[in-house]
């Protein structure tokens, strides 16, 4: 005879979930801070129904069927916001296994008379989830890396100081992606630092740019160009070896923009127009 | 070829671009590739996945440490479900550009990249998939 375990777990949807529920709210780690009662009561019911519902249509063996893929992404929404609210890996584990326990016992009371199914069908329920486990552990370290990602952006935001090298120049050393928002706020910046400190040199230092490709270049190009129409003249430094070769390789012209290797020599060039000269004091 | 490790990356809006960028960093400091190839590679990749996001709004890009004959290399397949591109021979060349950009991103990482192979098919979809050897 064949067992239809679905169809046994479908019947039963409503004793899952209070077990699930009350496996979760015993849990010594349960956050009320972060999230009441009820609203995990609803996300809980939301998984529950996804994953009954895509039982149904799947061969429990397949781990990897699409029929799957609601549920994948029920999970991933779930481990997502539960990373940026500042659960515990611990936490949105245990709220995925926890339901391992519950569909377990109910398997255990359905099919109690046959050991042998009993085994062969909870190997499946055990694997199954665990495969949701991985699931949520790549979204929740995903949805760590944003918060990470998105404090970094914030933390550059903030960190573009323009600083007054000398006399009439200014540099502005970049550090981190140079994309369309951050261009906006580097050319702002030095813009008005330049009319402020009356300043006809400005230096634009990459050494912090992990990359330049076609859309950076545009953005320094840019920059250049607005620079010169308030009249001053714009270096860049801080191009590394590797930037060198991929620049050329990717075709991009920066001919007509003056760069240097390091903020030293982008400096000394400055001097040189300024018609400065640095030397050693004669020793007297 | 045998692939010995994988991540599959959707991409979808700016930052996931910077997530995708440092996880195939991971994967070419992993196969011990030095700077210079590093940088092509990401390089190549920044330009193919910004096409994505700019023609096809989203797509995805599957990452893998394959193993050559010689050598390792890391590959990436991006793949969209976009308009597609109807003259590959023109997308792939210098200056080309229905964006009013630059036109370098396809010629550009064709030239930074060991291994270049595009796929498009109008209404369907693009593939492109790259692969840069570890001393390649
Ligand atoms: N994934 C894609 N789907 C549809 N069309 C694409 C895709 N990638 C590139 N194209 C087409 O190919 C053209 C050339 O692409 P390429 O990246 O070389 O230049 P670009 O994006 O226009 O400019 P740049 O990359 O220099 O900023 C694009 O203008 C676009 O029409
Ligand atoms: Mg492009």
């Amino acid at each position: 005879m064949k067992l239809d375990t679905a169809k046994i777990l479908q019947k039963r949807k409503k004793q899952i979930l209070e077990l699930w529920m009350k496996n979760q709210l015993v849990d010594f780690s349960l956050r009320e801070d972060l999230m009441s009662n009820e609203e995990l009561t609803v996300q809980s019911e939301e998984l529950v129904d996804v994953l009954l519902q895509a039982l149904s249509d799947v061969n429990l063996d397949d781990i990897h069927s699409i029929a799957l893929t609601p549920v994948h992404e029920a999970l991933e929404g779930i481990s997502i916001s539960r990373a940026k609210q500042g659960y515990s890996p611990r936490e949105t584990g245990t709220f995925v296994f926890s339901l391992k326990d519950a569909l377990l016992s109910i398997l255990q009371q359905e099919i109690k008379n046959d050991p042998v199914q009993l085994l062969e069908e909870s190997l499946k329920i055990s694997k199954l989830i665990d495969s949701l486990g991985i699931v949520t552990f790549e979204t929740f370290i995903k949805g760590r890396e944003e918060v990470i990602l998105r404090q970094t952006d914030e933390i550059a935001e903030i960190s573009t100081p323009v600083i007054r090298v000398w006399d009439g120049v200014v540099a502005m050393p970049i550090i981190g992606t140079l994309d369309s928002a951050r261009t906006q706020v580097v050319m702002e910046s030095l813009l008005q630092e330049i009319v402020d400190t009356s300043s006809n040199i400005a230096i634009l230092d990459i050494s912090g740019v992990p990359a330049v490709d076609s859309l950076v270049a545009q953005h320094l190009i840019k920059t250049v160009s607005a620079t010169r129409l308030m009249g001053a003249e714009c270096i860049i430094s801080g191009i590394r070896p590797e930037i060198a070769q991929t620049i050329v390789h990717l075709g991009i012209d920066l001919s007509g923009i003056i760069t240097k290797a390091t903020l030293a020599s982008a400096l000394r060039h400055a001097y040189s127009l300024l018609q400065l000269e640095v030397r050693k004091s004669a020793v007297k | 070829m045998i692939v010995l490790s994988s991540d599959n990356i959707r991409i979808a809006k700016e930052l996931d671009m910077v997530l995708f960028r440092n996880r195939l960093k991971e994967y070419a400091v992993k196969i011990g590739m030095g700077l210079v190839n590093q940088t092509k590679l990401i390089t190549a990749a920044s330009e193919l996945s910004r096409n994505m996001l700019r023609y096809a709004g989203e797509g995805t890009a599957l990452i893998e440490i394959v193993n050559g004959q010689r050598q390792n290399g890391v590959r990436v397949t991006f793949s969209d479900k976009g308009p597609g591109i109807s003259n590959i021979e023109q997308a792939m060349k210098d200056g080309f550009s229905t964006g009013k950009s630059l036109g370098l991103g396809l010629p550009g990482a064709k030239r930074l990249v060991s291994e270049f192979d595009i796929k498009s098919t109008v209404g369907k979809g693009t593939t492109i998939t790259i692969t840069k050897w570890k001393n390649g």
